[in-house]
């Protein structure tokens, strides 16, 4: 008893720093912005008093619209983020020790420049007399010229990505500068190392002989990749969702920049409560009204997958039972 | 030669400098129980991976069944193979790692649960079907991966030390079992090892493998009883050896001359000529020691020469005993087939006897 009350405290003094650290600088400052959401404001960008006629502003019809958007775009860079971290991280792992750190402090090198000058960069490569927009031009011609000899599955897919409508390309496309393709494009651009990151930490300790083995036992390389690999790096994948997620939902800066008057999302539109408007807790609002957006669903999922793993685990329980009685009986 | 159930021929692979298999040609029989004997780093599990499909030759080729499978991915022959770290898949249970094969073949759901149910049974794991790989013992785990291995009836299964990785009675437990699964099944196995006990009690024929090169295939009694080499003799068991020329040949039998030690008499089954350098291996358990010299109707001929006994270690079944003669240690072991402790003991600097009948004796590698 004794050494375990002992223990227990060696364990919260260890944990402290780490607590308070969260507690300042996570929970007290939600706490405002949640009081804040039930304030009204000054005319000179100060909180006013107590009311509920914040909130009763945000029924503002164009805010649906704007987080939809926002978790879509999220959902979207997340998807291409992991599908190209995935080849990657296999890539790095499987390379010799030595290269391995190397190429994965290449990755890292970019973090090295400023990231509002690297954004600006891209303003710069995507400009309507860039050769990338150049490219892209003829890119879009060939689809629409060759649109309809395409076979149906690959038509289907330039309408899913947004390429295509359903007769020829869609000439709205025509730039890529001020539209959601930039916007989707450099996110995926900047937040990709943070995709690649904890797929690699996890693949470094995946054993590959399981590759082998696969392929032994007659998988082809991609199954196996698929069948193996991937549930064997999940965990990476998982820190790499959120990695990816979570800022996107809240960036500001690259849709500011590359998205035009197209693609404003929610961040902008905090960004333009708060310094624009200075309406603290307009802006308080609609952040909280984010963050409930995506914890909840979220939340539910986690909720969700336990249930599931757990009625897994005892189906096998009973499968076993089953299995164990049936063979005690012939 | 192509005929045959498996032939390697001509096989060489290289590693930047090192030859790790060195133009090997062997043929295995279909059914049989063949195993690859050898030191550690001589090229077996290359050997292994080369017929499975991990490693092309760089020159040679491997035909199965009449077959080129010499290029052909591993995904595409049908060889699998029990790894040495068993490699189960983590993620799923042992009913999904058994049937991973079955699956891929896209086999009916109802002969896929028949087949890995009558396999679960065979190794005696059906209660633990529905576990995962990290809560298994290492004997299970490795009775999982064979069973995985076996279950959509390979043409070859191929071992990798599957038993390195067990402690002694689970080995020799494991061994009987392998057998028996070998009897079941009827599949042409090959066994890798660098334990010439296992490879001695299970296999049909052997290869002795050194540095890339087989030194010696033959049913495991010829191998021990006749080693083509002087590496050979001593990697499978003990002996002694005494080297040294040949000063006469008389019928059968010569007369050796090793270096500081008495003239030995030899069968003779190479038909050496006087004057060439052999090297004589005698096991152990062929050289008796009395403390007195044996009577004259053992036999004319017999090597007969005193020795001086220096070590001893008793082990209940047998003794093992070194003794020192002329300028050479010789090991030599008794079995104990009669009550011990009616017989005169030997003990440490004792003057006794050891000896030999010249047929018991093998001339290994002249020069
Ligand atoms: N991928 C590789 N690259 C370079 N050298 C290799 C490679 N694989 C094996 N070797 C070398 O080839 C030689 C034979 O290796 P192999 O693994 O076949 O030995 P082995 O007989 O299986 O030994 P062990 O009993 O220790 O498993 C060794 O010297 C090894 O270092
Ligand atoms: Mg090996």
């Amino acid at each position: 008893m004794n050494g375990r009350k002992s223990s227990g405290k060696a364990e919260w003094l260890t944990t402290m720093p780490s607590l308070a650290w969260l507690a300042l600088f996570f929970a007290v400052p939600s706490v405002i912005v949640l009081a804040f959401t039930f304030h009204g404001h000054t005319a000179n960008g100060g909180v006013g008093e107590w009311s509920l006629s914040t909130w009763r502003e945000l029924v503002d019809p164009d805010y649906p619209t704007i987080v939809w958007k926002t978790v879509r775009i999220s959902f979207e860079v997340t998807f291409w983020s992991i599908i190209l971290a995935l080849p990657c991280a296999y890539a790095i792992a499987r390379m010799p020790k030595r290269w391995r750190s190397v190429v994965a402090g290449a990755i890292m090198l970019p973090f090295w420049t400023s990231f509002v000058v690297r954004v600006f960069a891209w303003k710069t490569l995507l400009h309507p007399d860039g050769w990338l927009q150049a490219c892209y031009l003829t890119w879009l011609k060939v689809c629409d010229w060759s649109f309809g000899w395409l076979p149906g599955f690959l038509q289907r897919f330039l309408v899913w990505t947004g390429f295509a409508t359903a007769g020829h390309v869609d000439p709205s496309l025509a730039t890529i500068l001020d539209s959601e393709t930039a916007v989707v494009l450099v996110s995926v651009y900047t937040f990709l190392p943070f995709a690649i990151m904890p797929i690699y930490t996890a693949a470094e300790k995946f054993d590959f002989s399981l590759l082998e083995a696969a392929r032994d036992l007659g998988a082809t390389n991609f199954y196996s990749f698929r069948k193996i690999f991937l549930p064997g790096v999940r965990q990476g994948v998982v820190s790499a969702v959120l990695m990816v997620f979570i800022p996107v939902i809240g960036s500001y800066v690259i849709p500011q920049m590359l998205g035009g008057t197209e693609c404003i999302l929610i961040g902008n539109k905090i960004f333009m409560r708060a310094m624009q408007n200075r309406n603290i807790p307009h802006a308080s609002a609609l952040a909280t009204l984010m963050a409930v957006t995506v914890l909840v669903p979220m939340g539910a999922a986690m909720w969700w997958k336990r249930r599931q793993e757990a009625r897994d685990r005892r189906k096998l329980d009973v499968r076993t039972n089953r299995l164990m009685t049936s063979g005690g009986a012939s | 030669m192509k005929d045959d159930f498996l032939v390697f021929d001509h096989v060489t692979k290289r590693f930047g400098a090192l030859t790790a298999v060195d133009d090997v040609c062997l043929t295995v029989k279909r059914g049989e129980f063949f195993s690859l004997l050898g030191p550690s780093g001589c090229g077996k599990t290359t050997l292994l991976r080369m017929l499975g499909g991990f490693e092309r030759p760089d020159s040679g080729r491997i035909y199965l069944e009449g077959r080129d499978i010499t290029d052909l991915p591993p995904n595409q022959r049908r060889v699998h193979t029990v790894f040495q770290n068993y490699a189960l898949f983590p993620t799923m249970t042992i009913w999904d790692n058994i049937a991973f094969s079955l699956k891929l073949a896209k086999k009916e759901k109802g002969e896929i649960e028949e087949k890995v149910n009558a396999i679960l049974g065979m190794i005696q794991m059906s209660e633990h079907a529905w576990k995962y790989p990290n809560q298994l013992s290492g004997g299970q785990k490795q009775r999982v991966a064979i069973a995985r291995a076996l279950v959509d009836r390979p043409q070859v299964l191929l071992l990798d030390e599957p038993l390195a990785a067990l402690d002694l009675k689970l080995r020799q437990h494991m061994l009987i079992e392998l057998d028996a699964i070998h009897d079941q099944v009827g599949i042409t196995f090959i066994y890798v090892t660098h334990d010439q006990g296992e490879a001695m009690s299970l296999s049909d024929r052997i290869a002795v493998v050194n540095k890339g090169r087989i030194e010696q295939l033959d049913v495991p009694a010829k191998i021990y009883e006749a080693p083509s080499s002087r590496f050979v003799a001593s990697f499978i068991g003990d002996t002694n050896f005494f080297s040294g020329e040949i000063v006469s040949v008389e019928g059968d039998y010569c007369t050796i001359q090793p270096e500081g030690f008495p003239a030995i008499s030899a069968y003779n089954d190479k038909n050496l000529k006087a004057g060439q350098r052999v090297d004589l291996s005698v096991r152990p358990e062929k050289i008796r020691v009395t403390l007195n010299p044996p009577l004259p109707e053992k036999g004319a001929g017999i090597n007969v020469f005193p020795a001086k006994v220096k070590d001893i270690v008793y082990q209940g079944v047998y003794t093992k005993y070194w003794l020192q003669s002329g300028g050479m240690r010789v090991s030599a072991l008794k079995p104990h087939s009669r009550f011990l402790l009616d017989q005169e003991a030997i003990t440490w600097n004792d003057d006794a006897f050891v000896w030999w009948h010249p047929d018991d004796g093998y001339m290994v590698e002249a020069k």
